[in-house]
Order: structure tokens, then sequence, then C-alpha cells
């Protein structure tokens, strides 16, 4: 009885220790977004993916709260070298890469193969949010100049592989860095001016002609009704075709009988609307608009410059992700390769949104031991 | 400024930012959520439906063609299935290849690559076209353990049709070939399409498409659920197909087989009609063609020597060809002079070799130069003299003899169940004042007494005049199918006969001319050769006539042997109670009773004792020497 009660209370001290640094907000939000996703993944792929997408999140849930207890001091020591690696291995990727489906994005290590770019979407706000902190005391315009430079050179060789979903979603939350931080609003209009001159010469010069097709589908799906449009066109279905209250778990007609293409990976938002209709995707949204909320919340209270830009542009770049997937699947944006963060089946992308969120309660809980 | 109030500034301004991102996002969401309730609320219906239609697929259930029976049950047409090889060429990226590596395999022949090519115009897109058909036992094996070689190339089972006879009952039994875009819209605007959904073939000739609608019976559908391979999960209902209709016709495979054989190599047609009904027992065209090259698409070198042949194949000259009647319309003359009062039997005159309608004027000239010596009514029809009716067809008129003859269905369509028949040609003033606004000349009149100058009459109409004459009086519509079996129920419906009109005759008159077609056919009749030695009692009536318009294209042909007269025979048998009628046209076949009244007789020798009789009435050779017993030319 008494070594029960002990070992009880031993495990309950280590469980209270483990969560120690987890913002129970947040944490009980990704539980119910993973239950969410636990439940469609089933049905997209009738329980095949099951084991696979509780191992991916029992990993990411793991890697999270481990660095939940990594102090921001010490994150921010790992932000230059993490982001020399980064570029390195983009370079090495840009010389001798492996190509698969067209595009030059594996590392082969010998022992397994690694996609650098994903380390960057971490890495990227990392080195610029650390950058500017080191600048603090007297930010300047050149020093924003600096960050961004930072973020154009990994953003330039990703769009170069080619991989233009993952190129734009990290200048995405490297704008966020500069935006938190307070970059000027004339710079901020000079840029997008920039950009509306540099986005039809991109059209003609450089993009590929499979991404040009995924614009134009969009604009178009029935184009091409068998090729790009396919996609859009039954994911569009699914979701219309699931009503207010949604045709109901593991009746989804469209996924189950393999309509839906990557109806668990990059289109399962389209499953999950089948089945749970707009009622669910209400539900879906709103979790993910408290979850960014929770997050800007706990970016504001952090005690560093470093924490805090990396925190919001971390929520932020969340966000970005949510809306570039469902707007995809809804048929409002061009099909980018951008899984839906934290519903989709696959280790990576787990890995990488709940380590995201492992530093932003790091961050969170470690307020008092950076100094302001 | 001093650290602190930068970061300071830094924080407040963070705040003010974060804020307005949150902003933002609720913003960009609120985008989202007014899409997705478009998507789901305002567009449901739609995209439900859509849904729905992906995962339904209705898998057409293609009815079994009804079968066509003769009057002993013999199968004329019937559905067959095999295997058959077919390509998606949108799915080939090489396609001369491709049939190089196929032909490793099956055999493809000129013919099935210019069949391929013609039926792939057609088709839609993605659509299978097939390459060959009929697979041999060893060549479904052969591809079946090579399938793995070709993708793009499938190879199914499929339903056609087949037509055992071949070319012997091409005219009346036509063919089905592949539905085409024509073909497709002439269904949707009868409201026929739903009943063809996955349906390949479509009657295109003959019975095949006059009873299309019979025939074909009713898609019927299983509803499928399937995935996006298109594969079938599991049935979720279905509606049966209605079966095609088997209809037993009137016609006798047999007789129709012996009276081809009698042709031999000569062109011409054969009609037979049952007296008693109208039921056609016999519809032949020769040359024919094998209906069964229709079946899945004719290739285009084929099908260009039979419509160029100088032959013609693909006329139907039992419905389609219009030629003079020559001395076959005489006993229909003979009758119209006993019931028009014009003629007595007993009332006879010495023949001099000609007709002149006034002293010393133009000479209508008899076939035999010195004339028939004295003639009476039925010496005129037992011989075959012109004068006699020159003389009585002036006495007449045009008019009371078109009048007469029509009838007898001269200048009017029978109304057989089968396509393009022509109506053929009954003068008189009215009509060439229309044709030609000249007046009538009585010197036309002379003529169409012997069934020369502007009548004209298909061998259908022949044979409907004759049977009318069998039966005392009744014009029957032709009826091709005899009963059926309702495939709803699987009663048996016999088909009720539908007379045209009833012909107020004498009965007297009617014996009169009956007994001199009979003597037609025996001793010192034009017929007695083919006459010679039957064990039952036929009549008939010779004729012969000159080509002038040959057939409906009126083409000038030219060689001597074209321009051969054509020659004719009508008959009925037995004399007393008809069971046939028949009319016999032999094109450039020269004499009525040489050419065309020995096929009678093969006909009727199979008809009333199931075999032919060798010998009894051998077929001349065409471009023989002047028959025995027959007739000259008609002058004029």
């Amino acid at each position: 009885m008494q070594i029960e009660l002990r070992i009880a209370g031993l495990v309950r001290a280590g469980l209270r220790r483990v969560f120690r640094h987890a913002d129970p907000v947040l944490l009980g939000l990704i539980l119910a977004l993973l239950a969410l996703s636990t439940l469609t993944v089933a049905s997209a792929t009738s329980g095949a993916y099951l084991a696979g997408h509780l191992t991916n999140m029992s990993v990411a849930l793991a890697a999270m709260l481990l660095l939940s207890h990594v102090p921001p001091q010490v994150l921010i020591r790992f932000a230059a070298p993490l982001y020399i690696l980064g570029l390195l291995l983009l370079l090495g990727v840009a010389v001798a890469g492996d190509v698969v489906n067209g595009s030059r994005r594996w590392l082969n290590l010998g022992v397994t193969s690694i996609q650098p770019s994903e380390l960057m979407r971490l890495a990227v706000p990392m080195a610029m949010a650390a950058y500017l902190h080191y600048r603090q005391e007297h930010l300047h315009n050149r020093h924003f100049a600096l960050a961004g430079l930072l973020l154009v050179l990994p953003v330039a060789l990703i769009l170069r592989q080619p991989d233009l979903g993952t190129s734009l979603l990290i200048l995405a939350s490297g704008f966020f860095v500069l935006f938190l931080a307070g970059l000027a609003w004339r710079v901020m209009a000079g840029l997008a001016l920039l950009l509306g001159a540099i986005v039809p010469l991109a059209w003609m010069f450089f993009l590929h002609d499979y991404q040009k097709q995924r614009v134009l589908t969009l604009f178009d799906p029935t184009s091409d009704p068998l090729g790009a449009g396919y996609h859009i066109i039954q994911s569009t279905i699914a979701s219309g075709s699931g009503g207010l209250f949604g045709k109901g778990w593991g009746q989804g007609t469209q996924a189950r009988l393999d309509f839906l293409p990557e109806g668990h990976t990059d289109f399962v938002f389209a499953v999950y609307s089948e089945e749970f209709g707009l009622l669910g995707n209400l539900v879906l949204l709103a979790i993910y608009a408290a979850m960014v909320a929770r997050g800007l919340t706990l970016s504001y209270n952090a005690s560093g410059l470093f924490g805090r830009l990396l925190c919001g542009a971390i929520s932020l770049t969340f966000f970005t992700y949510a809306l570039v997937n469902m707007g995809m699947v809804s048929g409002l944006l061009p099909v980018v390769g951008v899984p839906l963060p934290l519903v989709s089946y696959g280790g990576t992308s787990m890995v990488t949104v709940l380590l995201g969120f492992g530093i932003l309660m790091s961050v969170a809980s470690n307020k008092s031991l950076v100094k302001t | 400024m001093s650290e602190f109030v930068n970061t300071a500034l830094l924080r407040e301004e963070f705040r003010r930012r974060s804020q307005l991102a949150i902003g933002v996002v609720v913003g960009l969401f609120c985008v989202l959520f007014f899409r997705f309730a478009w998507l789901q609320l305002v567009q449901h219906e739609r995209y439900s439906a859509l849904s729905e239609s992906n995962r339904v697929s209705l898998v057409p259930n293609i009815p079994p063609r009804g079968v066509l029976y003769d009057r002993n049950g013999v199968v004329l047409a019937s559905g067959d299935w095999g295997y058959a090889l077919e390509v998606v060429p949108e799915k080939i990226a090489d396609l001369p290849a491709l049939w190089a590596q196929l032909a490793e395999i099956v055999r493809i022949e000129a013919a099935d690559l210019r069949r391929f090519h013609r039926l792939r115009e057609d088709s839609r897109p993605f659509e299978a076209v097939p390459i060959r058909q009929r697979l041999t036992e060893v060549e479904v094996a052969r591809f079946a353990a090579q399938r793995y070689r070709f993708p793009g190339v499938e190879m199914r089972t499929r339903d056609w049709r087949s037509y055992p006879f071949g070319p012997t009952f091409s005219h009346l039994i036509g063919y089905i070939g592949r539905i085409s875009q024509k073909d497709k819209l002439a269904l949707q605007e009868a409201g026929r399409w739903s009943a063809y959904r996955g349906a390949q073939y479509i009657g295109k000739a003959g019975i095949e498409k006059r009873y299309e609608e019979w025939l074909h019976g009713q898609t019927g559908f299983e509803h499928m659920e399937v995935d996006a391979g298109g594969r079938a999960l599991r049935s979720l209902g279905r509606t049966p197909a209605l079966a095609g209709t088997n209809l037993n016709l009137h016609v006798d495979a047999g007789l129709q087989q012996v009276a081809e054989a009698a042709f031999g190599p000569y062109r011409g047609a054969l009609v037979a009609l049952d007296p008693n009904n109208g039921g056609l027992l016999a519809l032949l065209s020769k040359p024919g063609y094998d209906p069964n090259l229709f079946v899945d698409g004719i290739d285009v070198e084929t099908w260009r020597g039979l419509n160029e042949s100088l032959d013609k194949p693909l006329v139907n000259r039992a419905l389609r060809g219009v030629y003079p009647p020559g001395s076959t319309i005489k006993p229909f003359m003979a009758l119209a002079g006993l019931e028009l009062g014009l003629s007595k039997p007993s009332d006879s005159f010495a023949d001099p070799g000609y007709f002149s309608l006034s002293a010393g004027g133009h000479r209508y000239r008899d076939w035999k130069k010195d004339g028939h010596g004295t003639v009476d009514l039925h010496k005129s029809i037992v011989i075959s003299c012109d004068t006699y009716y020159y003389r009585l067809a002036n006495q007449m008129g045009i008019e009371r003899m078109h009048d007469f003859l029509a009838q007898f269905g001269l200048g009017e369509r029978s109304g057989v169940d089968l396509d393009g028949e022509l109506a053929g040609l009954m003068p008189n003033a009215a009509w060439k004042t229309r044709r030609f606004k000249q007046p009538w000349w009585p010197g036309e009149t002379v003529i169409a007494g012997i069934g020369q100058g502007y009548v004209l009459a298909t061998p259908m109409q022949l044979a409907v005049a004759t049977m009318a004459i069998a039966n005392e009086g009744v014009v029957y519509k032709p009826q091709i199918v005899r009963s059926w079996r309702d495939p709803k129920d699987g009663r048996v419906h016999t088909a009720a006969p539908e007379v045209v009109r009833k012909l107020d005759l004498d009965p007297k008159h009617l014996r009169l001319v009956k007994a001199a077609m009979q003597a037609v056919t025996q001793p010192g009749g034009t017929a007695a050769g083919a006459g010679a030695g039957a064990t039952y009692s036929f009549a008939g009536k010779t004729g012969t006539a000159q080509v002038v318009a040959m057939n409906a294209a009126g083409r000038s042909v030219s060689g001597s042997a074209r321009h051969r007269d054509n020659a004719l025979f009508i008959a009925f048998a037995p004399v007393d109670k008809p069971t046939i009628a028949l009319a016999v046209m032999v094109e450039n076949g020269g004499h009525g009773g040489s050419t065309a009244a020995p096929i009678a007789r093969k006909v009727l020798d199979y008809w009333f004792l199931g075999q032919t009789t060798p010998g009894a009435a051998a077929m001349p050779a065409p471009g023989l020497a002047e028959a025995t017993t027959g007739e000259g030319d008609h002058a004029d």
C-alpha cells in the first residue's frame, strides 16, 4: 500500500515534471486537433495508416515536450549553427541532391535521406529572430535588410529545387519575424510594390510549367478535369457533398472509394469536411484560431525579443499553413504541396510543427530567466 | 535612446502588430468559412449529385437481340459471342508498332486495319475500338498469356449477330451495324436512346432495320458502387433488361435457298407470296452480299467493290428494280377485257402478225412475224399473242386500263415492311401531262397493252398482282412476320393478315384466265418446257421485255450481254387452291419461258415436293442460243 502510493506519487511527480513547461491551453487545443486528425486519417485510409499516425504523433509530442524543457537562452545559441548547417545542406542539395518527381529536394547522406528545407522551416525564423535580438538596442533598417538576406538566401535555394510551397511558407515565416519586429510600413509598401513588379517577371522566366499549371487550373479546374484540375474538382465535390452536418465518420464516399487522391495527406481536409460538414469545419477553424491567438498571447508575454519574435512567427506561420491548405482544398488557392498542420498524415510535418510549439512552450514558461 | 525604452517600444509595437495579425487571421478564416458555407450549403445539392454520380455507375445490361426464324424454325439471324481485341487509341503512343507486335500473336489483316481506322473516326475519345473480332481459341490463349505487353489493348467478350445463310437473305434480312452518330440523334429524337445505353449495334437494313424496335429490346441497368479506378464494389440494385422479340417469319429458308441456286449466274429477283394471307415466302435479289461483313463495319475497299460493281449487289431488285412487265401483263389485260365487257371468251380474229391504228398506218408487230392464225382469249394467253392485246388495249383506252390494273397493285407500293420500295408506274394521260406536259398518244396505249412503253413494275408488284388472281381477288399487304413470342410473358402471337383491297371479279372470268395460264405450262404453251413432268398443277405466264429502263439507276451499260431482254415469269400453284404465287425476273435472261420459268419450276418443286427435280428444267447458261419454246422480240 505504502509502496504503491509512493510509486503513484513518483509517477505523478514525474508527469508533472514532464509537463511542467507545457502550456495547458495550447496542449489541450493540440490534443483536440490530434484527436480529430486521428479520426480523419483512420477514415481516409480505412485504418491502414492508423498505427503509423499514432507513432508519428507520439514521437512529435515527445519532441515537443522535450524541446519545451530547453530554455530560450540555450536555443538562441543554436540559431546560428543550425542556420549555417541548413544553408550548407541546401547548397549540397543544389549540387548533389536526388531528383524525385522532377524536384531536387532530398540529400542522400548514405544512411538516410533528408530534406534540408524542412530544417529551414524553423532554422530561418530562429536565425532571424536571434539576429534581431542581438541588435535590438538600436534596430535600424540595415539590420532588417541583413535579416532579410538571411531569409532570401535559403528561400532562393529552395525555390530553385523547385519547391514553391515550402519556399513561400518560409518566406512568410521570415516576413512575420520582420513584421513583428516592427519593420516600417513604408518599407513593406515598397516591398509589396517590388513584388508586384517581380511576379509577372517570375511568371515569365522562373516558374516551371507545372507550377504555372497549378495556378492556371485554380482559376478553371474544369479545364483539365483528369489532370491538374482533378484534385480540386474531387476535393470540392467532397466538401460540398458533406453539407451542414457531413456524411458521418467513415461514410465519406469520395475518400473511401479513392476518388480523392492524397486523402490522408495534403487533402485530408476534404475528407474531414465531407464527413463532418460545415459544423465540423467551424470547429476546426475555431481550434486553429484559438491556437494562433494563444500563441500570439504567449509570445507577447515572452520576456526576450528572440522568444517573442520566434514564437510570434511560429504562431502566424502555423496559421498560414492551415489557411493555405484549407484554401487550396476548398478551391480558393492553387494546389501547393502543403499539409494541414497537425491533421495531415506525415511524420516530418507533425514533428516540425510540434517542435515549433515546443519552442513556444519553452519561451512561455521561461520568461523570468531571460534578461529583458 | 536607452536600451529599456527601445525594448519597451519594441514590445508595444509587437502588441499592436500581433493584435492586427489576429484581426487578419480572423478575417481570413471568415473568408474561408464563407467559402465552406458556399460549397456546403448553397452548392450542396449540386456537389451531392456529383458525388453520387462519382460513386454510382450504371452498368448497362444489353438485352439479347431477337432471333429470326423461318417458317420451319430454321435460324436466319441470331446472337453469337466471342472474344474481340480492342484498342484505346489515346493510350497508345505508336500504333504501327503496336500492330507489328500484335501481329506476332494474332492475325491482323489489312482489312482489319482499315476497319479500325474507319471506326476510330466515329468513336469518342478514350473509347475502345475493335481491331480484331472473333479471335480463335489459340489467339485468345496467346493474347491472354502476353497481355502484360499490351497496355491499352483489351480482350473483351463481345456479342454480335451472325447470319448463317450469308448472301441468300441479304436483301430480306439486311444486317445490323454499329450505332452511328446519325442513328444516335434519331434515337434521341424518338425518345428511345435510353433503351440503347451500352448497346453497340442497330439494324441498318432489311428486317433488321424495320423491326429494330422489336428486335432490340430494352437495355437494363445494374446500379454498381464503383471506386475511382472503376472497379465495381457492390450492387445497389438493378433494372432488368427486356430481351428483344424473337420473330417467326413466313419465309421458307429452303425455298429461298433453292431460288438462289436456281438463278445460277443470272442477276434478277424472285418474290413468292402465300395467296391465303399475303405471307412473304421468299424474297431474293441476285446478286446479294454477305451481311456478316457489315456487322462490325465493312472496310472501305470491300464496300466500294460492292457499291461500284456493275451487278449492283446492294440494290434490292425485288423492291427497287422497276422493269417493263412485258407479256406477264396479258392475263390481267384479258381479265380487264372480260370484266369491262369488251371481249367475250368466244371472240376470235385472224392474226395477221401486226396491228395498225389506221389502214396503212404504223404496224405494231407481233413477236411472230406471220401471226398466230385464229386467236381467241385462251390462245392469246397460251401462246402470248401480241396482236390480240394491241387490239384490246386500243379498244379499252389507257384510262380504263390504268384503273383496272391499278386495282392489282400496279403503280403503287405493296407496303411490305422493308425500306426503299419503289412504286413502279402504271401510266395514264394525267400522269403524262404532269410528267412531260404532253398529251397521251393512242400508240402508247397500244404498247402498254403488252406491258411495254411506260409501264414499269417491281417483281414484288408482279407477285402481288399474281397473288390477287390466284386467290380470286384479294390484295394482301405482303407480310413478313408470321408470329412472335412476347418476351414479357412468353406468349406466342400470330400476325393477322392485312387486306389492302378485295376486288369484285366475276368467278367465271377468273376461271377462264386461270385455265389459260395453266395451259401456258402445258404442251403448246410458252412455258411447256418448264411445266413438263410437274406432278402438281401450276399456272403461269411468261414475259420477255426489252431492256429499256433496266432499273432505278437507269444507267446505260455497255456490252451485249447487258442488252439482252429481261426474262419474266409469274406463276401460282396448285391451280385450284393455290398455296404459292410468285414472280421471277431474270435480268438479261432472254426469254421468259426458257430462263425465268425453269427457276419458278424449281422453286415450286421444292414447295410441293421438298426437293428439286434435276433435269426437268435444266438451266441454260447465259449467252446460249434461242430457247426452244420462246417468244420473239417485241418490235417497237
